[in-house]
Order: structure tokens, then sequence, then C-alpha cells
């Protein structure tokens, strides 16, 4: 018996990304629940810019690339036009806490339904390593050479707690793929993301916490160590919000 | 009886499978240099692999196959 | 005989791109087209439609690009500053080959300029406006009616040549309150194999896309968006005549400038000097064939125009550099006078350009 393989939402195309990122495990992540909530047939996925700019050649459903940061308005389209179809985002540091911001936001807001995966990985990876919203403070990267000095760079943006304190949006998590453990969390909330927009109930964004082994220069095996023992406590797991399990306690 | 395969030439050889193998059966090849031009990941010990899947769980490229 | 309605013209835009099948509007506040937003905000949710007040110029054209992927007919509407922050969204949009409706009621500028009417985004609209080779049909109304009749077609050539199109008004024609038949409902017969609609697993997965990394696959797509281009520039360039056959001086006008000339034009014929006006329809394509056509009789052209004269480059290509052309400029928000008009084609009449 199988009991594991690549999902059916994913195409035969091979990832570009480097060896040991954890945007493949994440794409897989998202390929299972669109395979296990049964929508691929109806599911449209959204590209940002970034590493994952071309996760349109990966996923088997119907895709569309957006503007730097826009993803989450294009999938307000996409929703709005069809609202019968499952729409999801794939969007990395830059795109969704940079330049992408308003969108986020005011998506969130609006309780869009739709699903948003935000991969965090605290650099631009796609330009070459320069500093993300989310890099940490002191954190060495191509545009701050000696560390993120928070005087003058400012601190990093922690989405899902900004998120949170709204009112609108309907699910809010951040998980981690740096261990087995975290990966088959991520899953179970990601498929949460998606069974969400199924059932109606708006706006769902999972944060990723991921590593750029590359653009950190570490091998794959020491940046996952440095999830766990720097980005996760900056950038603590769990549910920020959800709302029907909290009007359900309530 | 665990059988884990992998598709060896789109292996990147990144070792993701290999440190989180809790019965370190795993390794990456010292003498295949495969398409990609990576040291694939290869089972050195079939008979001690009890198919947790772990490594297929952390593969970043959709490489292993798990069965059981 | 359809009935005749008093409408001002944002209004009568609004209520064509409804009866041309449009239910997706997607907008942010900017005067002078308000009330078009306004007009959508009543009556999409009356008609099972979306309206919907986006949090920034960018975010709407970007909505926009994901209704329009996904094959349904949509639109948004802004003026000036707020199409210069569209200009992103729109230039993916003619990456992407997907057809939209864009309106700019136009007002002055640069920076944030004025509210009052203009035409200086002429060259945004004409040339381009964003990044990229590409073009938008644009189109030019000097009527409320106008503004109903060429929001329909706006929405047909933009599905058949895959490309946004643009409304190029101006706040007096938006503003403005005339009689207006309606046009007929439709909702246009262009399939869309392309959209992103689910593969409902029966077709492999269908892209939207203006990503090409490889250099000659980028290339490719430049090379055959042109020669659908080249087929739009020979059968859609569109212009009104009046008095051009004999004319010694044709002025060239669109939207309120063209109705200011056309007294000029009378004016002049009442003094004897055989006066005439080209009224492009559509400003991309440019109509160059009335304007070579004029040049083999005239001694002269006269831009009129609310811009510092930024048609007068695209006449003096139409007719080869082989007449003066003059231009009766104002701007700022104002509008040139039939006497500043006349005064011109006086000019150009005399030889004296």
């Amino acid at each position: 018996m199988v009991v594991f393989e690549k999902p059916k939402s994913l195409t035969d195309a091979q990832f570009h990304y480097c060896p040991g990122c954890t945007h493949g495990i994440i794409h897989r992540l998202v390929a299972e629940a669109i395979d296990e909530t049964g929508v691929e047939g109806r599911a449209v996925g959204v590209a940002p810019v970034g590493c994952a700019v071309m996760a349109y050649n990966y996923f088997a459903c119907d895709m569309v690339e957006a503007a730097h940061g826009r993803a989450p308005a294009v999938a307000t389209g996409l929703k709005r036009a069809m609202p019968e179809n499952i729409v999801f985002t794939y969007q990395g540091d830059g795109d969704l806490a940079s330049i992408g911001m308003a969108e986020t936001v005011h998506s969130a807001a609006r309780n869009e339904n739709i699903t948003v995966i935000f991969v965090n990985n605290a650099i631009y990876g796609m330009t070459g390593g320069q500093m993300a919203p989310t890099s940490l403070p002191g954190q060495v990267t191509q545009t701050s050479p000696y560390g993120r000095d928070v005087k003058t760079a400012g601190y990093p943006i922690k989405i899902c707690e900004i998120l949170a304190a709204l009112d609108g949006p309907e699910y809010i998590a951040r998980v981690a793929v740096n261990n087995v453990k975290n990966v088959r969390n991520a899953k179970k909330v990601i498929k949460k993301a998606f069974e969400n927009q199924i059932e109606g109930k708006g706006f769902s964004l999972v944060e990723v916490v991921s590593s750029c082994p590359t653009n950190w220069g570490m091998t794959p095996v020491k940046a996952l160590e440095w999830v766990e023992e720097k980005m996760i406590p900056y950038y603590p797991l769990g549910v920020y919000k959800d709302r029907s399990a909290q009007e359900v306690e309530a | 009886m665990a059988k884990v395969t992998f598709d060896t030439d789109v292996c990147k050889g990144c070792g993701l499978c290999v440190s989180v193998c809790p019965k370190q059966v795993l390794g990456l090849s010292k003498t295949v240099i495969n398409k990609k031009g990576h040291y694939p990941a290869e089972m050195l010990d079939e008979k001690n692999c009890i198919g947790c899947a772990s490594c297929a769980i952390m593969c970043p490229d959709c490489v292993i196959t798990v069965e059981r | 005989m359809a009935e005749k309605v008093l409408m001002k013209g944002n209004e009568a835009i609004a209520e064509a791109a409804i009866r041309a099948g449009c239910r997706h509007y997607f907008g942010y506040p900017i005067t002078p087209q308000t009330e078009l937003a306004a007009y959508m905000a009543k009556r999409m949710p009356k008609i099972g439609g979306v309206f919907l007040q986006a949090e920034s110029e960018i975010a709407a054209i970007n909505m926009v690009y994901g209704v329009s992927a996904a094959g349904k007919r949509v639109m948004t509407s802004s003026s000036s500053p707020g199409v210069s922050l569209k200009q992103e969204g729109i230039s993916y949009i003619a990456g992407a080959d997907l057809p939209a409706l864009i309106v700019n009621v136009e007002r002055g500028g640069p920076g944030l300029g004025g509210i009052q009417p203009s035409q200086s985004d002429y060259f945004q609209a004409t040339k381009g406006g964003g990044h990229g080779d590409y073009h938008l049909i644009v189109l030019t109304p000097a009527s409320v009616q106008e503004m109903a009749d060429l929001t329909a077609l706006a929405f047909d050539l933009s599905d058949k040549y895959r490309l946004p199109s643009m409304l190029l008004a101006d706040g007096t024609i938006g503003q403005m309150m005339e009689p207006v038949v309606l046009p007929e409902e439709s909702c246009g017969t262009v399939e869309k194999p392309w959209a992103v609609t689910g593969t409902q697993m029966k077709r492999k997965h269908n892209i939207v896309n203006s990503l090409y990394l490889v250099p000659e696959e980028l290339e490719k797509t430049n090379f055959e968006r042109f020669e659908r281009y080249k087929e739009i520039e020979a059968n859609e360039a569109r212009c009104e005549e009046f008095m051009t056959s004999d004319a010694d001086v044709v002025v060239v006008a669109f939207g309120i400038a063209a109705r200011v000339s056309k007294n000029a034009v009378v004016a002049a014929r009442e003094q004897g000097i055989k006066a005439g006006l080209i009224r492009p329809i559509t400003v991309w394509p440019f109509p160059k064939k009335a304007i070579e056509e004029a040049a083999k009789h005239v001694k002269g052209f006269v831009c009129a125009e609310l811009s510092m004269g930024q048609m007068i480059e695209d006449v003096r290509l139409a007719c080869g550099c082989s007449k003066p052309v003059l231009g009766a400029i104002r701007v700022g928000g104002m509008i040139p006078t039939p006497e500043e008009v006349l005064a011109k084609i006086k000019e150009a009449e005399g030889g004296n350009a």
C-alpha cells in the first residue's frame, strides 16, 4: 500500500527551487489540501512575484501570475467573478508583507473568501538575498550587510499578530516546516484554510515559517536549525484567530 | 516490509530526508551523480526501514514514494 | 425607437457598461468620475453584480485583472492621477492579453494638478502608459450619447482582440447632461477558452501570465501581439469628418475640444474660409488615413487640444510632416474657445503657419 506519494494537484514539472528550499514542501502541502478536499477542478491559484513566481507551472489547477504584492486583489477579482471556485494565493514575505501590505490587510478586512499561503523566510530570495520586512533584528542580508539595524531599518513585521487584530478575517495561523512534526501540523492547518473557504467562512491566512539555505548561507539542514532557534522564537507558531471556533466557545 | 523508492534524477541532494530519518537508514550517494549533477539520496539499510515516511514528508522535491 | 433619457456622461458610461454585460466594477474615489462609481454602487447589488470600492487604484486594477482572467466583462474608472497608479496593472493586463475597460475621465496635471477637464493624458493613453511594448484601444467620446455607445464598443473590441481598452473622456463630457438612447442589452459573443474558470478536470490547466524568462519566447509574444495591433490599426481606426472634402484648413480635435472646434469651423465657413474638422473617435488606432487624405489638399492643420499639443505629434506623423500643424491649446482645466480655434484656422489659412 502506498503511504506517501506526490499529490495529483502537482504537475510533472520539476521545481526550480534551490536544494533544500522548503517552497517544495509547502507546494506539496497546498496540493495535498486541494487533493484531499477534492477541489482541483474548481481551484484557481495566484502566483506571486518572488521565488514562487513560476508556481503556475507546478500546480495542476488553473493559475494566474500576479504583479508583485497584488495577488490578494487578483484573487478578489477571481473569487468575485466565480464564487463557486476555490481561490488561493501563494506569496512570499516581500510580496505579502512589504509591497502588497495594503492588499493583504484589506482583503483580510473584507473577509474575502480566499485562502492565502504566506511563506516567511525572512529574505528576498529571487533577487539574491535582500532584507525582507520579516528579516530578524541583526540578520545579515545583502542590503543589511552589518545586520538589520532596527534604529534605521525598523523592526520585522508580524503579519499574524497584525491581521488577528482585525475584525474581518476568519482564520489566521502560523506554522513552520522545519521538522516532520511541524510539517504534519502545517498540513492540517493549510487544509483547514481551504476547508474554511469551501464552507464559505471567509479569509484564511496561513503563515509558513520557512528557510532559504542559499541566501542565508547555510546548508539545508543548518537552515532548518536556524528556523527553530531564531525564527520561531520571534514568530511564535499557533492559531492567532479562528472565528468559528471562538464563536463555538462563546 | 516498507519500500521506499526514489525518483533519483529529481533529487537535489539536499539531505533533509537523511537528517530526519529516525532509523538512519538513508544517505547521500557517494558514487552516483544524477542528471541534475547532485549526489542523490539513497536507501542504505532497507531492512531497518519502518516506512514512517518522515523522509518523504521533509523532501522538498517529491522525490520519495513510500509503500508499506 | 428606443427611449431617450437625460443622463450625465459618467452615468451613461455606467449604464451602458451594465447593458454590455459588465457585472463587475472596481474603483477608488476620485473627482471628476465620481458619478460613475456612485451609479455602479447603486445598481450592481440590484442586478446580482459586484461593486467594490478597493483600497487603492492599484488594487482596483488588479481586481479587474482577476475578473478578466476568469473570462468575465469587467471595468474600472478613474481620473488622471488614479490612472497613473493603475499603469502597472494595465501593463500586466496587456501583457497577459486580457480584455478589460478602463475609463479615464481626465483632469489637469501633472501631479495632483486640478479637477477641471483636461486631455493631457493623451501620450499615456495612446503610447502605452505603463512599462513594455503595448497598446490600448483608446476611444474618445464627444457627447453623452458617445459615452454610452463607445462603452459598448470598447467591451466588444477588447474581447475581440484580447487587449484592454480605454475610454478617454474629459471632465466636461463626464459632468454634462444630455439626452441619450442607451444601447441594447448584450454581453458579447466571444468565446474565452483561455480563461481560468477551473479545469473541472476536463482540460489541462490554463495559465494567465505575462512572464516569459526565455528571451526568444518573450520576443515571440511581442511580435504576435503587434501583428494583432496591425489588424486593429487596419480595421478599427474611427473618426468623424465634417466639411473636410474641400477644406483648406482641417482642425483635428476630439472630445470637448471637437465640439468647440465644430463651432469654429462653422464660423470660419461663414467668413468664407474653407475649414473642416476631423474628429478622432479612436486616438489609438489613430485615424491616419483621414489625415493623409486631407493632407493632399489642405494648407495646414490645427490641433485643438486640452494639452500642450500632445496630439500634434500624431497629426505630423500621419501627414508625413507635409503640412504645418498649429495648436489651439489650453491646459490646466481651461478649454479653447471657438474664437481661439478660429484665430488659428485663419493663421493656418493665411499660410502663416
